[in-house]
């Protein structure tokens, strides 16, 4: 009840005039104008595979997207770049609704896979986050076996129907993920006894597993050394043939090498997007610019 | 501060420093001194204990000649032959001078009063033995065992003790034969309770803790869990469960006397159950240890790193696969330890049996939970309780068997804990 009246008063407020407060609220924090933090660019595209619509998360009474409107191409790389806090991680979590395990996290606007309102009401999320899958900031295995951690997604949704089966898909996303190589002889040792990079390889071994057309990756290489980079990042190009990918990096090397869009986040606002090239080369927008020139970030 | 002479930083942390260290070593200090006290108070708890109740392992005996004469025995009706009369025969004839009613009854009354019924067990288990004779020890008079062990004293003056000067010739005279013995005391394991402390034993009281905290266990454990990960996953956060998490801490806290009191008046009154069973029993002890039990499973629950949900969730597991699958086999090691330690203080309790019966003279060991029983610490409770010299070490040797218990579950918690520790 009480809940139910919080979300009704925000939401009501968030109609009417208190959007200007909370715009004023993030102009005390940056001093650039309201009408610089309207998107430039292209955000749309013509074949989408997710299109997102005057999206806004809170986390309580904190915004943090402010009204992001964006295609995910199909088939496409999407980099989202921006300073630390800006929201990127939050806005990644929208896309397969991981932020509804946040507590007092709200989101609003309309997000579509395949023009399906994933937040519509009979969208059952378990096989939302089978079709979207997630690789998070932090590397996070299960304290089981390397076997079992692969294992585990194909197990729970049926997918393999045979433990040969379920051997091939482990052997295959390993290798994917470019760990096979080391840990072939070790499958039943536990996940969480790998390194940080292994286990950050480990996890989207784990993600691919499960063959999901969306795949979300959270930085998923700032724990990873060059040579692990180039690995995951030839592994993104290849998937990029059969799967749709939105990648946050803040490395701006690995946005231009893997990424055909890149969108530029700047506290909560989507500042420019474009393609690649375009946005590292020739910056529309002077936030984007001083951000990728190193002014600031 | 001096003129012209700027102290560097590292003179700062110098002064300091002397000042730090003296801290931790007095904070060291405290608490090594702290240890050492417990430690010692616990260690002269075990000795006194010890000291009082080892004696209790052993049991005086007194070997006799048994004939069992075949006149005495009507082969239909066994049970009915005049045991106490062998027992009384064969001390006469180790002692043929002794004469009279009076001296007859206390040669006898060396022998305990339990071994008649000894004899007929014998018997009923082998009819061949009608008509032999047996060399048979059997137990002694527990005056005689308690004067065997040093606890009465020769020298006091014969009316000030409980054993005559006769009867100390006597134990004397069959002691210098070889025909008295201190023995391992195996009765005291085997044996129900007894108004004879020379024939009781905890068996009785064992199998009614053991009935008691199985019914404890098999209801507590499910629940408990279950009431902590709805409490933990599932519930919203609102007043009511704000509610319902202060009222478990509450029941934590509340006295057991009053849950027996609960007890007495739902289970006995309303649903008429029956008294002292270990069933009763149980259901009042789940009421205490479901609170230690949901506190310790939600504590688990909440150290699982939100992590691990996340990757779940994060490939597509439902909410209560999460669960299954992650969260609950990484909180179990903690929540075993809960319970057990839950278990342990309900294997020591007593106040909340009293109420529900479970305090009575019981002789037949349970075998089941509805039998009427009794459990150790009540045990403990009703032979401190008891005048004769000879419970007094019962008590204390009971006490000991119950700490054992308490120290192999506790044992088990840390092992667990050691056991299923994860690091992540
Ligand atoms: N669970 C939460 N509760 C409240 N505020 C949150 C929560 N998670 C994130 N935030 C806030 O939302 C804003 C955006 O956070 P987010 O994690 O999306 O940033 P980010 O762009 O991913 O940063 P980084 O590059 O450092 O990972 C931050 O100001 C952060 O403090
Ligand atoms: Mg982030």
């Amino acid at each position: 009840m009480e809940s139910m009246s919080a979300v009704l008063k925000s939401g009501g407020a968030l109609f009417s005039g208190a959007e200007g407060v909370i715009q004023a609220q993030v102009r005390q924090e940056d001093k650039t104008p309201r009408e610089d933090r309207l998107t430039v660019g292209l955000p749309f595209v013509d074949d989408a595979r997710m299109t997102c619509r005057g999206v806004s998360v809170f986390y309580g009474e904190k915004h943090a997207i402010n009204n992001v409107s964006i295609d995910v191409g199909r088939n496409q790389v999407l980099a989202m770049i921006g300073p630390s806090g800006c929201g990127k991680s939050t806005f990644l979590r929208c896309l397969n609704r991981m932020n509804d395990t946040v507590e007092g996290c709200r989101v609003v606007g309309d997000i579509q896979l395949d023009n399906l309102n994933i937040y519509d009401r009979s969208v059952d999320v378990v096989p939302l986050r089978a079709q979207v899958g997630m690789v998070f900031q932090k590397p996070n295995p299960f304290p089981k076996s390397i076997y079992d951690n692969v294992a585990y997604g194909p197990k729970i949704h049926g997918l393999a129907s045979s433990r040969a089966e379920l051997d091939e898909v482990v052997e295959s996303s390993l290798k994917k993920a470019g760990l096979w190589n080391e840990v072939s002889d070790r499958l039943d040792q536990p996940g969480t006894g790998l390194s940080g990079g292994q286990q950050q390889r480990l996890c989207i071994a784990r993600a691919i597993a499960v063959r999901p057309e969306v795949i979300l990756m959270d930085e998923p290489c700032s724990a990873l050394d060059p040579i692990a980079t180039a690995t995951v990042e030839d592994l993104i190009s290849e998937l990029q043939e059969h799967y749709t990918i939105v990648i946050v990096t803040h490395n701006m090397q690995q946005a231009a090498r893997v990424s055909q869009r890149t969108a530029y986040f700047h506290l909560g606002d989507l500042i420019e997007v474009g393609s690649t090239d375009r946005i590292f080369t020739n910056p529309r927008h002077r936030l984007t610019e001083d951000y990728i020139t190193g002014r600031f970030g | 501060m001096l003129v012209g002479k700027k102290e560097s930083t590292m003179d700062r942390v110098n002064r300091g420093l002397a000042r730090r260290y003296r801290r931790e070593r007095w904070f060291r200090l405290f608490g090594l001194s702290a240890i050492v006290t417990s430690v010692c108070f616990i260690g002269l708890l075990f000795v006194s204990i010890g000291a009082n109740g080892w004696s209790a392992f052993q049991q005086t005996e007194i070997l006799l000649d048994i004939h069992f004469d075949t006149e005495q025995f009507d082969v239909d009706n066994l049970s009915t032959a005049n045991y106490g009369a062998l027992v009384k025969n064969s001390m006469q004839t180790l002692f043929p001078d002794v004469a009279g009613r009076s001296e007859k009854r206390e040669l006898s009354k060396l022998v305990s009063s339990g071994a008649p019924y000894i004899l007929q067990k014998m018997v009923m288990q082998d009819t061949g033995i009608i008509g032999s004779s047996q060399k048979i020890w059997l137990p002694a008079d527990d005056e005689v065992d308690m004067f065997q062990k040093g606890y009465i004293l020769r020298d006091v003056m014969e009316g000030d003790r409980r054993l005559s000067d006769k009867q100390i010739g006597w134990i004397d005279q069959l002691f210098a034969e070889g025909r008295l013995e201190k023995k391992f005391n195996s009765t005291f394991f085997t044996a129900g309770d007894s108004r004879e402390p020379e024939l009781a034993g905890i068996r009785g009281a064992v199998a009614g803790s053991l009935f008691t905290l199985a019914v404890t266990l098999v209801l507590s454990f499910p629940i408990g869990v279950a009431t902590a990960v709805y409490l933990e996953e599932f519930a919203p956060r609102n007043r009511w469960t704000d509610l319902v998490e202060v009222n478990i801490n509450n029941l934590a806290a509340v006295p057991s006397i009053v849950f027996g009191l609960l007890g007495l008046a739902v289970f006995l009154n309303v649903f008429g159950m029956p008294r002292s069973a270990p069933l009763v029993g149980g259901l009042v002890l789940t009421l205490m240890t479901l609170p230690t039990i949901i506190i310790a499973s939600r504590a688990s629950l909440k150290s699982v790193p939100p992590s691990i949900r996340e990757a779940a969730l994060g490939v597509g597991a439902s909410k209560m696969q999460a669960i299954t699958h992650h969260i609950l086999p990484l909180a179990m090691p903690g929540m075993m330890t809960g319970t057990i330690i839950g278990m342990a203080q309900a294997l020591g309790e007593t106040a909340p049996l009293l109420m529900i019966g479970m305090v009575a003279f019981i002789v037949d060991v349970p075998t089941a939970v509805t039998d009427p029983a009794t459990v150790l610490p009540v045990q403990i409770y009703l032979w401190a309780d008891s005048p004769e010299r000879a419970f007094v070490e019962r008590t204390s040797a009971a006490i000991m068997v119950l700490l054992a218990f308490l120290i192999s579950m506790n044992a088990m918690a840390v092992f667990l804990r050691r056991k299923f520790e994860r690091r992540w």
